[in-house]
């Protein structure tokens, strides 16, 4: 199911503010920007984590200066012509120029801690890092560089789920990018799969459950139905906790959560151990 | 008695008095009602209204032909949605031969959303798997009205396992309005056995064919549709959010939902037309809820010629074919590449 998420409001995101200053969502404290830039978008007073664009996410990960962009030419167009409240092909037009990249999602080959993969990072900024068709073809043809080179593949999610502007194209990017794990799966190649929020819908519910191993950073939104999308349904309470990244290695559908400040030690110990 | 004289062939339906009425359905429910009045007029008082009759009935024929021609893509989700449309279990009774069913996950429950089971069907042995909604309000509750949870889909692909391991071609009939949206379903990794399920359907080493037969809801449709052929019904819709879900976020209200069914591009013509599915199977006229016979008949010859098609192919060629079909889905545009690379 394609998920409402609230759009990354500016306090939430990189790209903040003119201003020096911004203030922390959870705990409330104002923060200097540029201590918590250095930071890698963690809050320093209560480790928030706030959402990374793609291309910072990618310059926290890689080795510096090792980052490969691939696919790049790879561009939207609105194939159904679709209108809601906006025309699809404007709605476009305007994240292009906002986000100033051409979809969500980054990817290219990299290297983290002296080590070769081939990345995918998708970007909150661009239409809440939704899925349609260029985001799943970026993805297909970065599984199946892993595949042919036998490199570890990273893939960052960061998304809304699938698009509803490409309606039942984007449902079908979740078989695409399925299948192709399949194939990456039987030629034994490692999938770290890491899980940033919000992770939810179609995303959630293709790719990103795939990983050989999955990651969280901590208190991410991980779900496949949205938790408006379930109180309208079930009007219940939801549990405390509910969706997030300890919730669910409680319930056994997340390895580990690791802290932003860890991930590439954590992924080069497991490239160390399970990488070809 | 004049009734002898009546055709049953000119009235396709069966027992219009107990039919539910669409909303859009409306005038022709007044022209049956008059055919109806007529008639018992004609039995009780012994007058002879016969040309009249035929008049009322060519009339009703051809507005239904219009009407149905011309189904806007609101109307359709609602002839999807129909009360008295064939679900799984009907299908089972309307072409099956035999139906072993299978119960459970063997990990958690038995869904009785998704009905899976060994079927004879038109000369084939198959796994058959489908959601089913109920028909009664009880069965509708046991079956949460057709939306699965984990364990249904793990219950779909253990079948398939089986299935793949002695050599049974898969069938699975969709009908759903999405996964299951609630906390067990949440805790218990819906998304995650969906996601699975993808993924082992596309590397699944028998031929598979799925058919969205009513309602085809975002991953909880998909999640059993992944196939070497890939048919909807006439009036099933397939798309990646309901109408009501795709208003609700993108127009901030479900009143909507009809602008909504439009944008989304969800009918059996625009899905062909795009590439998504092989084949659009027609459905009597006025809709498989009028004439569930014909409509298995239908469906049952559909499956049947594809699944002899399919078992010519060698494996290995299936599989790839099978990748390739899904992997060329996408219509998007690559400078320096071909102009625009489409939908498969």
């Amino acid at each position: 199911m394609a998920e409402s998420i609230t759009p990354p409001t500016t306090s939430k995101t990189e790209g903040v503010p003119a201003g020096l200053w911004m203030r922390c969502p959870d705990c409330g404290d104002m923060l200097f920007k540029k201590v918590v830039d250095e930071n890698l978008l963690v809050c320093p007073a209560c480790q928030y984590h706030f959402r990374v664009g793609a291309r910072a996410r990618m310059n926290q990960l890689c080795d510096e200066g090792t980052f490969e962009e691939l696919f790049s030419d790879i561009e939207p167009v609105d194939p159904l012509e679709f209108v809601d409240k906006k025309a699809y092909a404007d709605r476009i037009k305007s994240e292009q120029f906002k986000s100033k990249e051409k979809d969500a999602l980054l990817s290219g080959r990299g290297f983290i801690k002296g080590r070769p993969l081939v990345l995918a990072v998708m970007d909150p900024n661009f239409m809440m890092g939704s899925m349609g068709s260029v985001v799943g073809e970026k993805l297909t043809r970065s599984i199946e560089l892993a595949a042919e080179e036998l490199l570890p593949l990273v893939i960052v999610s960061c998304s809304g789920g699938a698009r509803m502007q490409e309606s039942t194209l984007s449902l079908m990017q979740m078989a695409k990018t399925s299948a192709a794990l399949g194939r990456l799966d039987d030629a034994g190649c490692l999938f770290i799969s890491l899980l940033t929020d919000p992770t939810t819908g179609g995303v959630t519910a293709s790719f990103s459950m795939l990983g050989d191993f999955i990651i969280a950073e901590p208190k991410a939104l991980i779900g496949f139905a949205g938790p408006r999308t379930i109180w309208n349904t079930i009007k219940q309470e939801l549990p405390e906790g509910f969706q997030r990244s300890e919730f669910l290695r409680d319930k056994g559908f997340v390895d580990f959560i690791v802290h932003r400040k860890d991930l590439r030690s954590e992924i080069a110990r497991l490239i160390d151990y399970c990488g070809k | 008695m004049a009734t002898a004289t009546l055709e049953p062939k000119d009235v396709p339906e069966t027992r219009p008095a107990l039919r539910h009425t669409l909303g859009f359905e409306q005038p022709l429910a007044k022209l049956e009602a008059q055919v109806q009045e007529l008639e018992a007029l004609q039995s009780n008082k012994r007058l002879d209204y016969t040309a009249e009759i035929r008049q009322l009935r060519n009339n009703y024929t051809s507005l239904l032909k219009k009407t149905y021609e011309n189904l806007t893509p609101w109307e359709t989700v609602q002839v999807a949605r129909h009360p008295q449309r064939p679900q799984f279990r009907d299908y089972i009774d309307l072409f099956c031969r035999e139906f072993r069913e299978i119960h459970g996950d063997r990990r958690f429950a038995d869904d009785k959303a998704i009905v899976a089971g060994l079927a004879r069907l038109g000369g084939h042995k198959v796994m058959l798997i489908g959601h089913h909604k109920g028909r009664d309000t009880k069965e509708k509750i046991a079956c949460n009205f057709g939306c699965a949870h984990p364990e249904g889909y793990r219950k779909a692909l253990r079948c398939m396992k089986l299935a793949e391991k002695f050599g049974l071609p898969v069938v699975t009939l969709v009908d759903t309005a999405g996964a299951y949206p609630g906390i067990g379903s949440e805790e218990r990794g819906v998304a995650e056995a969906i996601a699975v399920n993808m993924m082992e359907m596309s590397r699944l080493r028998t031929p598979i064919v799925s058919v969205v037969t009513g309602e085809g809801g975002s991953g909880g449709a998909i999640g059993i549709a992944v196939a070497d052929k890939v048919a909807m019904m006439e009036h099933a819709w397939y798309s990646v959010i309901s109408p009501e879900g795709c208003s609700g976020i993108l127009w901030k209200g479900s009143e909507n939902a009809p602008d909504a069914a439009a944008a989304l591009k969800l009918t059996s013509r625009d899905l062909k037309q795009i590439g998504i599915i092989d084949t659009a199977i027609p459905e009597p006229l006025g809709g498989a809820h009028r004439d569930p016979h014909t409509a298995a008949h239908s469906l049952e010859q559909y499956i049947s010629k594809t699944l002899r098609d399919l078992k010519r192919c060698k494996i290995e060629n299936l599989l790839e074919r099978r990748y390739e079909k899904f992997r060329n889905l996408g219509i998007y545009l690559e400078k320096g590449a071909r102009a625009s690379a489409r939908a498969g």
